[in-house]
């Protein structure tokens, strides 16, 4: 930890082109794998290229990737927030409490989405406000938030959402493009300039690469902290809106696992997990190349939890890969 | 009495014996010895492993995983005595330890070698270990008619008027409690949790001294796998499903702080107690089993905002938040 900062550095003469920069980084590298995996699967399966089929396959990654762009913006600020599966959990079950007092599908957006952000405001209050380390919190939160479904339904589930109600989940806006495609592809513009073309995107990664100068150079650590929080709530209402209408039905163990699924996502698309670094675009390619891999394991019948023995190795090799590849190059010069 | 009542532990005990009142002010029979003694048996699996957690957390790092490695050492112990009865026991629990400190070590040479976060390893052999008992079992259980009479029958062996599973876990707290105090590798994990920078200095290896912390834990957890497997007579791919949670409340009811470098031996126990004593006693008191996952999450995060509170009256914390950002 501490020698390592002891070799001299080395300045080049010259930076490198922004076309060499692009080539060389982490979002290519994804591209590539993508496009491999999209050529693997067609040949693997005859189905694999039919449109429907693959808007089918979007299904296992909308979800997910939209909480995951928020949870980018977490991550580069340095923090982390493992209780979004529970706010799914829990916001499902409000919507499916508010059924049951007869509530109609407008309302059951507005209880969702509620839900979501006051999850969120929980964790951001609890972390910026006392000054808790967002892990153990989250961990808390986790616990707390599905616990809260659990005592509400118990070992029952809620049924009956209303007809409309499932455009959400299962709705296509055009052709073979569903709702929560859609809802995808405007999501990643909206945080990709909001993390790549704003102020508050700026102060996003000033705080993750240091939090002190951060706040001496005049940015409201707190507030951005909180409001990332918000938003990482906000999303997981979202998605828990798309997956309750999808399914159709709520049980407390609804999207158990997730935030792990979540996360790997975020650090595959190169996001460092230690916060200061990443990129919308690349965490798009990821939720991309982690549908397919789970939509081909799919079609090659692989039980879930082999997928999960999958992502748990994708997770630990991203981040290791990385760091063995700069230690060889170190090692040759 | 003003420093007796800032000291954790006694705290930690006034507060599980105030519990304890009010429980046995509407069910006398809560506060029967034979009862606590029984609380104190069903409690003894977190016991040993939130000493474990401890020595992990010490060292600034935290072990996600240890619920699934309990479940697949489990898994294999099952699974070797249903193929092999003949295998003694003692040599069973030494083949399960050995293994749990393998798949702890897994953990620990990535923390140490690669550099990796603490929490996006033990995430990542979550999810591994959880899959590998898929893989290992093909979904199926190993019921209790698989195992051996001798391979259930040990936790629950009377030994001078309690069960073995209750000896183990004293045994394991004397160990633990020596090995922290009286030992380097004791002393180093306090060291490194407590200024990283300055245990180099010193001549600690950070990384070598959270893979012992790793491997440590992973012993007890596997110990606590043939335990948890042979006392419910039952493995399967998702027994001890989310435990990892409660492992980590014990630690940080405790007074275990999750900054490192701070907790001792004393604060585990009676936090794995205080936990142990409120899931016991929610069937008494009629709250619905279900409940459960939502007070171990609050009494997490109330625990985690005391320990802010008393940690930064010690005035550490400035220099702390400086340089952990």
């Amino acid at each position: 930890m501490a020698e390592l900062n002891l070799s001299p550095r080395v300045i080049p003469d010259r930076l490198q082109s922004r076309g060499s920069r692009a080539l060389k980084s982490w979002e290519s590298l994804l591209l590539v794998v993508a496009i491999l995996i999209f050529a693997i699967n067609s040949f693997a399966s005859p189905y694999f290229l039919d449109p429907w089929n693959l808007s089918d396959a979007t299904f296992n990654f909308t979800e997910k990737a939209l909480i995951a762009f928020a949870m980018a913006l977490v991550i580069i600020s340095g923090e982390i927030d493992l209780s979004v599966a529970s706010i799914i959990a829990l916001s499902s079950t409000a919507m499916g409490l508010a059924v049951t007092m007869g509530a109609d599908t407008p309302m059951l957006v507005v209880v969702g989405l509620g839900t979501g952000l006051l999850c969120g405001a929980v964790n951001g209050l609890l972390i910026t406000g006392l000054g808790l380390p967002s892990i153990v919190v989250t961990i808390g939160t986790m616990s707390l938030f599905r616990g809260l479904s659990f005592i509400i339904l118990g070992d029952q589930a809620y049924t009956g959402y209303p007809a409309s109600f499932a455009y959400f989940g299962q709705g296509y806006v055009w052709w073979v493009f569903s709702f929560e495609f859609a809802l995808f592809v405007f999501f990643a513009i909206v945080y990709s300039v909001l993390l790549h073309k704003t102020n508050f995107g700026r102060a996003v990664y000033a705080i993750g690469n240091n939090q002190t100068a951060a706040l001496f150079s005049g940015v409201r650590v707190g507030r951005v902290k909180f409001i990332l929080f918000l938003l990482t709530g906000l999303m997981a209402g979202i998605a828990s809106i798309c997956l309750t209408s999808r399914l159709g039905s709520t049980r407390p163990s609804i999207a158990l696992g997730v935030e792990l699924e979540v996360v790997t996502m975020v650090v595959l698309g190169g996001v460092s997990i230690l916060g200061g670094s990443g990129t919308i675009p690349g965490v798009v390619l990821a939720a991309f190349i982690m549908g397919m891999v789970t939509f081909g394991f799919g079609l090659l019948n692989v039980p879930g939890i082999v997928m999960s023995i999958f992502i748990g190795v994708l997770l630990i090799s991203v981040i290791a890969l990385p760091i063995l590849w700069s230690r060889a190059r170190r090692r040759a010069h | 009495m003003a420093k007796l009542l800032k000291n954790r532990e006694i705290l930690l005990v006034i507060a599980i014996i105030a519990l304890v009142f009010v429980i046995a002010l509407r069910f006398p029979g809560f506060v029967a010895p034979a009862n606590l003694a029984r609380v104190y048996n069903d409690t003894s699996i977190l016991i040993i492993l939130a000493l474990g957690q401890m020595a992990v957390i010490l060292t600034r790092c935290i072990d996600l995983s240890m619920a699934a490695n309990l479940a697949l050492s489990g898994m294999v112990a099952a699974m070797i005595n249903a193929a092999f009865p003949g295998i003694p026991i003692p040599l069973l629990i030494l083949t399960v330890v050995a293994l749990g400190a393998a798949l702890g070590s897994i953990n620990g040479l990535l923390v140490w070698k690669l550099d990796i976060p603490p929490i996006v390893v033990t995430l990542g052999t979550l999810t591994i270990f959880r899959g590998s008992i898929f893989l290992l079992s093909k979904g199926a259980w190993i019921n209790a008619h698989q195992m051996s009479d001798a391979f259930k029958a040990l936790p629950r062996a009377p030994l001078i008027g309690f069960p073995v599973l209750s000896w183990l876990s004293v045994l394991a707290i004397a160990a633990v409690y020596i090995l922290m105090t009286r030992t380097p590798i004791g002393r180093a994990f306090f060291a490194v949790g407590g200024n990283p920078h300055a245990a180099v200095y010193t001549g600690i290896d950070v990384g070598r001294t959270r893979f012992f912390a790793y491997c440590l834990s992973g012993g007890l957890a596997g110990l606590s796998g043939y335990l948890w497997v042979s006392r419910y007579a039952v493995a399967y791919v998702d027994i001890a499903a989310g435990f990892e949670l409660d492992i980590i409340a014990a630690c940080v009811i405790g007074g275990i702080s999750i900054a490192g470098g701070i907790g001792s031996v004393g604060g585990a126990v009676l936090g794995s107690l205080f936990l142990g004593v409120i899931k016991n006693a929610l069937p008494v008191i009629n709250i619905s089993p279900f409940a459960q996952l939502a007070i171990s999450g609050a009494v997490i995060i109330i625990a985690v905002a005391v320990n802010a509170r008393t940690e930064k009256r010690k005035g550490r914390v400035i220099l702390k938040k400086a340089e952990a950002v």
